[in-house]
């Protein structure tokens, strides 16, 4: 085997440089705000922003809801398509395409015409009903992953057989998808979630146009109105979305090979 | 033979005994197709329909008509040019990145550091990245203040702006090289070793495998990747907005200055707005789909 040569090292050192010097960079202005002397008073003054804890608090009961209707939704659905409806296959795979297709902005423009509050289902009339728009439209945004990676693990079980065993001990269908099959997903399923968590948490679009007060909007508004504080947030997002993949590495492959766009 | 044959005749009625269970299956996905239909389907067709609407209800393509208008037209324009510019240059530059590392001959412990970071930086995007690229590139930027202290180098006398199309540019590219690194790594990876050593013993020179044999195999797969990158940056709203407020004039950022009722106060404008980009990531996704189902003919 001959040794490197220089071109892989050049493309590597420079992808190196470009990746990190940023990161280095936002790390070194969150120290800054105390004059002449680096200090964590960027990150203190969050921690003492109530609306800091309550908008991650308030995206991250979004996540969670998301990513628990996106498994009630998504793992029945692609259990079912492998088992008895193969043919539809094609039709489901191109829906959970779409919202790759359909920009955010978009999809959501589309919500706020179709239900204000004098429509015939006016979910943006109270602020209850706009939390649940909100967190059907990130189940929308995480589609395409929570789709591929569910059917990802489902390729790698015996739907079929663990569902005959199922039925010869008598277990009703519930029982086989939430007592069989879904153990048996479960790497995958929480694949799915962490990167559904990773894309959700601070998601900007949807979350200002239907006007909740999510954690993005509330970057946002920092950036807007603060001198350090927005790059000690820069620092903790990545963090978090550094978390969320981390755990997608320990609890198993599945959407590992995959990227979110759906989030910009 | 007749033993032989006995099962055959009795799998026959077969289809016709199991077509009473199917005939209800259809009634599993019911809940999926009701959801894609609202919260997916239904909302972008209403948009779409509103595009050719009248605000009394009737038909006309005079909304569409409208977006001629040399503020329109030069957000079309520039979101155009920053997708497309960002899309390809995130293609080479993760093609080189996802090739170094897999074809490279460079440690194997790289390889899991640049799919574990990839998947990472792929998601890092948003508002974040945005205070992350003013914070390198931003007018008191790091890497700015250092061209300028230790080289002289005056990055805003050259011309450069993090609030332009380079600074969107090479913003976008952070999520887009990744991208591009993790799709294309498997495509790699397909890629037989004994193809290149075949057409070594045929005489070929590394030019003409890449020529004739490595590049006809990826290409399906760079080119659908970039037209999927390319979509990936047009529909992006947040750190476009983020990092210039509404002094880029793009195609996302004016869409949401017309839903927050900034600009245009014309919903039907706004239809066309939208129309015009479902139009433009739709086609896209479409080569996407389609260059994708050729090349997994043969990546296996």
């Amino acid at each position: 085997m001959k040794s490197a040569r220089l071109g892989p090292w050049i493309a590597i050192l420079i992808g190196a440089i470009y990746f990190i010097v940023p990161l280095i960079a936002t790390f070194e202005f969150s120290l800054r705000k105390r004059r002449g002397e680096y200090s964590l008073d960027a990150y203190r003054s969050l921690f003492e922003d109530s609306r800091f804890l309550q908008s991650f608090g308030y995206s991250a009961l979004v996540a969670l809801a998301t990513i628990v209707v996106g498994v009630l939704l998504v793992v029945p659905t692609a259990y079912w398509i492998r088992l008895r409806l193969p043919g539809l296959r094609p039709v489901i795979e191109f829906i959970t395409l779409l919202p790759l297709v359909i920009p955010a902005i978009v999809i959501v423009f589309g919500y706020l015409r179709m239900y204000n509050s004098s429509s015939w289902l006016p979910f943006t009339a109270s602020a209850r009903a706009t939390d649940a728009l909100l967190v059907f439209s990130y189940v929308t945004l995480s589609l395409p992953y929570m789709y591929r990676a569910v059917d990802t693990g489902l390729r790698a079980i015996d739907v079929r057989t663990l569902t005959e065993a199922g039925q010869s001990l008598g277990a009703s269908s519930a029982r086989i998808l939430f007592s069989v099959i879904l153990p048996n997903v479960r790497a995958a399923v929480l694949s799915g979630a962490f990167l559904t968590f990773a894309i959700v948490i601070g998601e900007f679009t949807m979350a200002s146009l239907l006007n909740r007060p999510a954690f993005g909007p509330y970057l946002q508004n920092v950036g807007a109105n603060r001198a350090y504080e927005p790059f000690a947030l820069a620092v903790i997002a990545f963090a978090v979305t550094w978390a969320s993949m981390g755990l997608i590495n320990v609890f198993g492959r599945g959407a590992h090979d995959m990227a979110a766009p759906g989030k910009r | 033979m007749a033993e032989l044959a006995y099962p055959q005749a009795h799998a026959a009625p077969a289809p016709s005994v199991r077509r009473v269970p199917l005939s209800w299956a259809w009634l599993g996905v019911v809940p999926f197709f009701l959801f894609a239909l609202l919260f997916l389907i239904l909302p972008t067709l209403d948009l779409i329909l509103g595009a050719f609407r009248t605000p009394e209800g009737g038909f006309t393509l005079d909304n569409i008509r409208r977006l001629n208008t040399p503020t329109i037209r030069g957000a079309y324009k520039i979101s155009l040019q920053v997708s497309v510019a960002s899309a390809l240059l995130g293609a080479v530059a993760g093609f080189f990145l996802a090739y170094a590392v897999v074809m490279g001959r460079v440690p194997r412990w790289l390889r899991p550091v640049l799919t574990t970071f990839s998947g990472v930086a792929s998601n890092f995007a948003g508002i974040p990245l945005a205070f992350a690229f003013l914070a390198t590139l931003g007018p008191t930027g790091l890497v700015t203040a250092l061209l300028m202290n230790n080289f002289g180098v005056n990055l805003r006398a050259l011309g450069f702006n993090i609030l332009s199309f380079w600074g969107l540019t090479i913003t976008y590219l952070y999520f887009q090289i990744p991208l591009m690194v993790l799709i294309l790594m498997p495509a790699l990876d397909g890629l037989k070793k004994e193809w290149r050593e075949a057409s070594a013993i045929l005489g070929a020179t590394t030019f003409q495998y890449w020529r004739y044999i490595a590049l006809p195999v990826l290409w399906p797969s760079l080119l659908g990747t970039t037209i999927l990158l390319f979509a990936n940056a047009f529909g992006a709203v947040a750190t476009a907005y983020a990092l210039t407020g509404s002094s880029l004039n793009i195609v996302p950022i004016l869409l949401y200055a017309q839903i927050r009722g900034d600009v245009l106060h014309d919903p039907h404008l706004g239809y066309a707005l939208a129309l015009g980009m479902i139009v433009i990531t739709g086609l896209s996704n479409v080569g996407y789909i389609w260059l994708r189902a050729r090349s997994e003919r043969w990546i296996r």
